[in-house]
Order: structure tokens, then C-alpha cells, then sequence
């Protein structure tokens, strides 16, 4: 059993370092598969950090835009309380994917999925699952930053009004508790009522993310929260997610690599629709099993 | 290489530049030109004129106010050479010469004079009168003679005659107006009891008595009317032109009297803003030609917002269904099409639609239904303001859907999907996200819309619109806003006034002034509507619409 730490790999240069000769590499990968094969003797489930309780199983699940398959047989469990990233080259489905976890897809015409996406061991797909509330246990933090053009209170309050909390006094302090979780309440105390759009692009996404968990969810999605932030900005998101993590079980987007070694507790590979490999960050990123996984992440392509 | 550098200037783009810039320019030196002359053409006709006098080599004098000064075409007899020039003169007196123009050759005038006893009468009818007062009487008694004189008591006599005529007209508009109102309703009632057959014989009579009382109140106004206008009748004024003709006039027939040319700058200031004034407050009288226009600048506006009330929401909702629920494909885009093409149709087959569907179709139904008692006159079945309105946003509803549309595409897909992925519903994200950021746009189609209706005419004449209203569609009586009354409109009234009156010539001032206040009234309506949509812009800063 692995206890989890924050991996302590740099990032890419570290990781072109280690780059073996092609054959030594294949023999590394085939040792790795029999330890791993091992493991899974052991274990009965896909979930490599076992003894965390899998907040969301997915199985056997195919995704279609129209007759275009953008996902293919994936299967994974994310564990609750752990930063989980999905990397891989831009159109490899880990958008469509995080996107079906709280049924955004169900907006885009012509789309159709197969398999199972459990939370708490609930199909979210079922037809007497209510999607809103469901968004509401599953929140969601975009690539575009997009606060409402409303005020910052407006903003945060805008999930709670939706639930019909009405009281005055209790949106505050949702709006105060909302803010402070995601380390803006300094910032912006003196100005709640100023308009979202005054704040900076970093403020912004903070932002944003105060505003779903101002509805209190268990699981926040992020699709590419930082790529439009500056190294700070970005910073204080991703030691955002540390803490939040002891709260929420969290799943990240990224394509920044370095991000996902330095934020994630996991890493799942994707490549043309398919999880090509899903395993502890420092595993994936030190001694990954499978060939393409490491020419990504070495940067050999993608 | 010189055929290289001709390549280089055009490629440059220069050119191209200020040819982008002429276009410009000439644009809007076109639309300038058209705002200065209508402006120049009607504000002059506020201006208090000053009265030439013409004494001509054979004998005649002439008064009047200057109108044109041209040159004889070559088409003139050899009494009149070409090349000389002649004045059009304003003589008015219609009533003693029938005519209000005058045109005298430059050759024939012997000297050219401002007199400054000489006044100018606006009247209620036959036009202006240029002359001088002979004497005033009341009665057979003389109140005053000779210029100095009557000037002296011109001025409160004038107040208390049309103080006399505002009773009159009171009696006239309110009392008996209401009285006739009851007593309609009275007879309607009676109708009713009729049609219905059954109705009790003590029924009858009470109404029967009501209209009886109605009647003798109804004589009781009449005879205080008669004693308004006998007292009326009493103030004469006896007036001379200077050629001498004489005439009586009935003070209470004149609405104001002024010396032009013994009044001050300031003096002719004032009585400019209060012609201006009148104009817009006052009532139209003499087929339109004189005095204010009123009811066609209240019977526009009045119209435009019922117009802008039904338009909004039936825009608003169906291009709602169109984008953001329809499955969008072939249909969809049929239907985009057609509201395309919908926006091109001539207005005049939107006005015989209105007629056919709004005024009989629908309005004759709605007779049947609840008018019966009215009928065989229509109540809802013949052109008024409802159904010009209706059929004027039935012709501006494909602007306001696709202006909508455009609003509702360009608000980011982010702001739904961020809404939504809180856990608000479809319409939830629709009414507090994303309608809201695509507000600028509609109203983009409301002003858009607005433009189009107030300056439309030929679909009102066929639904609602006549050249004289008896009344406004708002009054004291209950519903108060009369849907079903026929009104004025400004546009109708420049065609009418133009075109269609007796004396056009004295009424081409008023056509101008009548477009100037229309484009100002369209300007107006603009206005408003893009104010609300800068608010709106700066309170959803930041959504790209």
C-alpha cells in the first residue's frame, strides 16, 4: 500500500533526463506490466491507490458526437479526496469525459454514451437521477474563465438563489464561506458588490470556483482551470486545490504536464479516445507501463 | 517600372481609402442636407414675417408676407420679358379675393413700403387677414375706432373671446361629450334588452327615463351654449385691406392679432416659440392646414409604444423556441428564411393583410361576439388603433427575431454552461444569465422596429388612420385607452396636408414643419430606446453584444 505524497517530480526536463535506450525501455515496461499484473491479482479493482473508497466508477463507457467515437472503452475509478488529472493531446476525449461527469454533453446535439458512470455508486445517467441536482453535487470550473457579468456577491450567490435560499444574511454567508474557500474572501471583502469583471483574469477563475462551491459540492470538475493565467495566478490556484482536497474529490484537465505532476494524486492517460493508462502520478510520470505514455509525457509527440 | 509603381499605388490602398471616405462622406452629406432643408422649410413658418406693402405702377397696393422670389422663365409672354424677376407675396384675404398668393413682377412696383400700422390676423377661418382696423364694436356700441385706439382694447377683448370660445369648446368636448357618451350607452343598453328579448317591461322604462333626463340635460347644455355664442357674436371688429375693401369680422373667430412690423427681435422670439408651441399642443383647424398638430404627434406615439408592447414578447419568445429549444436542421432554417423574407414584404400587403384578418376577420368575430348591440356599426370591425398597431408589429416582428437571435447567439456558450453546471435549469440559465447579456440586442430590434413603424403610412391607411380624428383614443371615459378609435398619424397627416388639401400651397409649410417633427419624434423614440440599451451595456459589461 502506497501512502500518498505529492510527487516530487520538476517536470520535464528531469524527465527527458531518464530517457533509456529503446530496448532497455521495453524490457522496463514489460517488468513494470508483471508487477502490475501482480497488484491487480490483489486487488480486485482498476483503482491503483486501493483502500481510498472510489467516489466515481466509470465502466465499460463509449461516447459518440454524432457517428464519431470520441471515447472508446474507458474504464476507471477516482478515488474520493485525491487530485485526479486527465492529460493528453488536445482531442483525446479527457474534455468529453470530464464533461460527462456532470452531463454537460447532454447539452450538445446528436450525442449518445454506452456504458456506466456511477457516483456513490449511483448511475448519473438513470432517468430518475435529476441532472441539476446532480450538477450541483458534481460542480464545474471552465477553461474560459466566465463569472456571470453580475457582481462578485451576485456571482457567488447565484447557485444558493437557484436553491431557493432567499435569506439575506445566510447568502452572506455562503458568499464569506464560498470565498474564503477558494482564497478570495482578502482580495474582494471591500467590494462584493463591484462587478465580476473588474477583478483580474487569476481573481476571476478563483472566482468562478468560489461560485460552485458556494453549492456545496463533493466532486468539482476543472477543464484546464490555468491555461489562461499567468505562472502566480496559477500558483495560487494549484495550492487552492491542496487544500480543497480534503474536502472535495477533485478531477483536473490539464495539458500542462508539469501541472499535473505537481498538482495530482493520479494521472490517466488518454489517446484517441482511449485511457491508455491510469496510475499514481509519481508512477506515471517516473515508470509508466506503456510506451506512448512515456513518448507523451517525454514529449515525443502531443 | 512605371507600370510596377501605378500597381504599388493602387495596392497600397490609398486609394482605396478615400474611396472608402468619399462614400462616407457623401452619405452623410445626403442625410445632412435632408435634415437642414426640412429644418430650414419648417422653422421658417414659426417666424412672425414682416408685411411688405407693393404700391404697382397701376395703381394697385398689395400687403403681404415675402414667400419666393424667382426669375420668369423664357416661357412668358412678351408682357412679362424673361430674365426680370418676380415676388411671390402671402396677401391672405382669401376670403375677398379667393386667393392667398400673389405673384408681382419686379418691374411693375413702384415703391416698396413697411407700414407699420398694419396688422396681421390669424383666423379661425379663411385664413390670415392683413389689413387695419377700421373700429371695434360690442353691439351697436362703438368700443373703439382708428388704429391707436382699438390696439388698446384689442388685446383683453381678444382674451375674453377666447376665453368665451375655451368655454365653448369645454361644453362642447366635455359635458356634451359625456352626455352624448351616457346617452349612447343608454340606447345600447336598450339595444340590448331588445336582441336579448326578454327583457323586463320596468327595465325598459328606467332606461327610458334615463334617457329622457339624459335629453333635457343634454337641452340645458345646448341653451347655455346658444347664450355663449350669441355673447360671442356681439364683438365685431370691422378690418380694411389696403386696397380699401372693408369686412366684419366676428372677434371670436380670430385667435390672435400682431403688427409684424412694429415688433422687436425679441418680441418676434417670443411669438416664435409661442407658434411653435401652439403647433404642438393645439388642434388641427381649416382640413389641417392651420393651426397645431397634436393629435397626430399623441395618435404616433401612442401608437409606436402599443406597437412596441405586442412586438417585444412575440419577437422575443419566438426566437427564443427558434434558438435555444428548436432541433435545429432543415426546418429551422426554412423558418429563418422566411422570417427573412417576411421583413422584406412591401408594407402596404401587410396593411390589405391587417385589413382582411385584424379588421374583419378578427374584429368582425369580436362585434358578434360583444358589440352586437352597436352593430350594424362597427365597433372593433372597422380600422383603428389596435389593428394598426397589430398589423404594424406583425410587420416588424421579423426584425425584432432576428435581431434576438443575433443577441442570444453572441452571448458566450461559457455563461450557459457556467450556469447550468450550478444546477440552474434551461430556463433558469435562460432568464437570469443569458437573457439579461442578450438584452442590448433586442432592444437593438425594438429600436430597429420602432424606426421602421413610426415613419410607416400606406398599412395605417387601409387599418386606422383618417386625416381629421373627432376625438383622441384617451379620454376620461372608462376603458379610457379606446383601442378601437380611429386616429391621426404624422406621416398620414404630411401626405394629407400636402396633397390632399384644398389650398396646398398654403399648406407647404405645414408639410415641412409636420416632417420635421416627425423625424424629431422618430428621433425621440430612438433615443429613449438606445439610452436603455447603453445601460443595459454598461450593466452587462463585457458581453461582446
Amino acid at each position: 500500500m502506497q501512502t500518498i505524497s505529492h510527487p516530487v517530480i520538476p517536470g520535464s526536463p528531469l524527465v527527458q533526463q531518464r530517457k533509456p535506450p529503446v530496448s532497455t525501455l521495453v524490457m522496463e515496461n514489460t517488468t513494470n506490466k508483471q508487477n502490475r499484473m501482480k497488484d491487480e491479482q490483489m486487488k480486485p479493482t482498476l483503482n491503483p491507490l486501493a483502500g481510498s473508497h472510489p467516489k466515481i466508477v466509470i465502466e465499460g463507457m463509449n461516447f459518440f458526437y454524432g457517428t464519431v467515437q470520441a471515447l472508446t472503452q474507458v474504464n476507471m475509478q477516482i478515488p474520493a479526496n485525491r487530485v485526479t488529472a486527465f492529460i493528453g493531446p488536445s482531442g483525446c476525449g479527457k474534455s468529453t469525459l470530464l464533461r460527462c461527469l456532470n452531463r454537460l454533453n447532454d447539452l450538445v446535439d446528436g450525442t449518445r454514451i454506452e456504458g456506466k458512470i456511477l457516483l456513490e455508486g449511483h448511475d448519473i445517467y438513470a432517468p430518475e437521477i435529476d441532472v441539476t441536482d446532480l450538477r450541483t453535487r458534481v460542480g464545474m470550473v471552465f477553461q474560459k474563465v466566465n463569472p456571470f457579468p453580475k457582481s462578485i456577491w451576485q456571482n457567488v450567490a447565484f447557485g444558493p438563489q437557484l436553491q431557493n435560499v432567499r435569506k439575506r444574511a445566510t447568502l452572506d454567508e455562503v458568499v464569506e464561506t464560498s470565498l474564503k474557500g477558494a482564497g478570495l474572501w482578502e482580495e474582494v471583502k471591500d467590494r462584493l458588490h463591484a462587478s465580476a469583471l473588474s477583478l483580474s483574469g487569476g481573481q476571476q477563475q478563483r472566482l468562478c470556483i468560489a461560485r460552485a462551491l458556494a453549492v456545496n459540492p463533493n466532486v468539482l470538475l476543472m477543464d484546464e482551470p490555468c491555461s489562461a493565467l499567468d505562472p502566480i495566478s496559477t500558483g495560487r490556484i494549484e495550492e487552492l486545490l491542496h487544500t480543497l482536497k480534503e474536502r472535495l474529490t477533485i478531477v483536473i484537465v490539464t495539458h500542462n504536464m508539469q501541472q499535473a505532476a505537481r498538482v495530482s494524486d493520479l494521472t490517466g492517460f488518454f489517446l484517441l479516445g482511449e485511457l491508455i493508462e491510469f496510475d499514481d502520478t509519481k508512477t506515471i510520470f517516473t515508470n509508466p507501463s506503456e510506451r506512448r505514455t512515456e513518448d507523451y509525457i517525454t514529449g515525443r509527440f502531443g | 517600372m512605371r507600370k510596377n509603381s501605378l500597381k504599388k499605388f493602387f495596392d497600397s490602398g490609398s486609394l482605396f481609402i478615400w474611396l472608402c471616405g468619399g462614400a462616407l462622406s457623401v452619405s452623410l452629406l445626403m442625410i445632412g442636407g435632408l435634415l437642414v432643408l426640412i429644418m430650414i422649410n419648417g422653422m421658417g413658418y414659426f417666424w412672425p414675417k414682416d408685411l411688405i406693402q407693393f404700391t404697382l405702377k397701376d395703381g394697385d397696393v398689395v400687403l403681404g408676407e415675402w414667400v419666393a422670389t424667382e426669375i420668369i422663365p423664357e416661357s412668358e409672354s412678351l408682357d412679362k420679358p424673361k430674365g426680370h424677376e418676380r415676388v411671390q407675396l402671402k396677401v391672405g384675404n382669401r376670403d375677398l379675393y379667393g386667393l392667398d398668393f400673389r405673384w408681382v413682377d419686379r418691374a411693375d412696383i413702384l415703391n416698396e413700403q413697411y407700414p407699420l400700422d398694419v396688422l396681421a390676423f390669424e383666423r379661425r377661418e379663411w385664413g390670415n387677414f392683413f389689413g387695419r382696423i377700421k373700429q371695434i364694436q360690442k353691439g351697436e356700441s362703438l368700443l373703439a375706432s382708428g388704429h391707436e385706439q382699438a390696439l388698446t382694447v384689442l388685446s383683453s377683448l381678444l382674451e375674453q373671446t377666447n376665453g368665451i370660445q375655451e368655454k365653448i369648446h369645454d361644453i362642447e368636448q366635455n359635458e356634451i361629450g359625456e352626455l352624448n357618451h351616457r346617452l349612447e350607452q343608454a340606447r345600447l343598453e336598450l339595444r340590448t334588452l331588445d336582441l336579448d328579448g326578454q327583457g323586463r317591461p320596468e327595465d325598459r322604462k328606467e332606461i327610458e327615463a334615463a334617457i329622457h333626463n339624459l335629453e333635457a340635460l343634454f337641452e340645458v347644455q345646448n341653451t347655455s351654449l346658444i347664450v355663449l355664442y350669441d355673447e360671442l357674436e356681439q364683438f365685431r371688429v370691422t378690418v380694411m385691406d389696403v386696397a380699401g375693401a372693408e369686412k366684419t369680422i366676428q372677434l371670436g373667430t380670430l385667435v390672435k392679432v400682431w403688427a409684424p412690423n412694429s415688433m422687436g427681435g425679441s418680441d418676434k422670439l417670443l411669438m416664435y416659440v409661442q407658434n411653435f408651441w401652439e403647433v404642438l399642443s393645439e388642434e388641427p383647424r381649416e382640413a389641417n392646414t392651420e393651426g397645431g398638430i397634436f393629435p397626430a404627434i399623441f395618435g404616433t406615439v401612442l401608437m409606436v409604444v402599443i406597437m412596441s408592447i405586442a412586438v417585444v414578447p412575440f419577437g422575443v419568445l419566438a426566437a427564443i423556441y427558434l434558438k435555444e429549444y428548436a432541433r435545429q436542421g432543415l426546418l429551422t432554417r426554412m423558418i429563418r428564411i422566411a422570417v427573412n423574407n417576411l421583413a422584406g414584404v412591401p408594407s402596404i400587403v401587410f396593411g390589405v393583410f391587417g385589413l382582411g384578418f385584424f379588421v374583419y376577420v378578427v374584429g368582425g368575430t369580436l362585434d358578434q361576439l360583444f358589440f352586437a348591440e352597436a352593430l350594424p356599426n362597427p365597433t372593433f370591425g372597422t380600422g383603428g388603433l389596435l389593428w394598426a398597431s397589430l398589423t404594424l408589429a406583425l410587420m416588424t416582428v421579423p426584425v425584432v427575431i432576428v435581431a434576438t437571435e443575433e443577441g442570444l447567439s453572441a452571448v458566450p456558450r461559457e455563461y450557459r454552461e457556467g450556469s447550468l453546471g450550478l444546477g440552474a435549469t434551461k430556463l433558469e440559465a435562460l432568464w437570469r444569465v443569458v437573457l439579461p447579456c442578450a438584452m442590448p440586442g433586442i432592444l437593438t430590434g425594438l429600436i430597429l422596429a420602432v424606426s421602421r413603424a413610426t415613419g410607416e403610412v400606406a398599412p395605417l391607411m387601409l387599418t386606422g388612420v383618417v386625416k381629421l380624428a373627432p376625438s383622441l383614443p384617451v379620454d376620461g371615459f372608462f376603458p379610457f385607452l379606446h383601442l378601437d378609435r380611429k386616429f391621426m398619424h404624422l406621416g398620414f397627416h404630411i401626405y394629407d396636408v400636402g396633397f390632399q388639401s384644398p389650398n396646398v400651397e398654403a399648406a407647404k409649410p405645414m408639410v415641412y414643419v409636420t416632417t420635421f417633427i416627425l423625424v424629431f419624434v422618430v428621433i425621440l423614440l430612438n433615443m429613449a430606446a438606445i439610452t436603455m440599451r447603453t445601460r443595459m451595456r454598461k450593466r452587462y459589461a463585457g458581453s461582446s453584444v
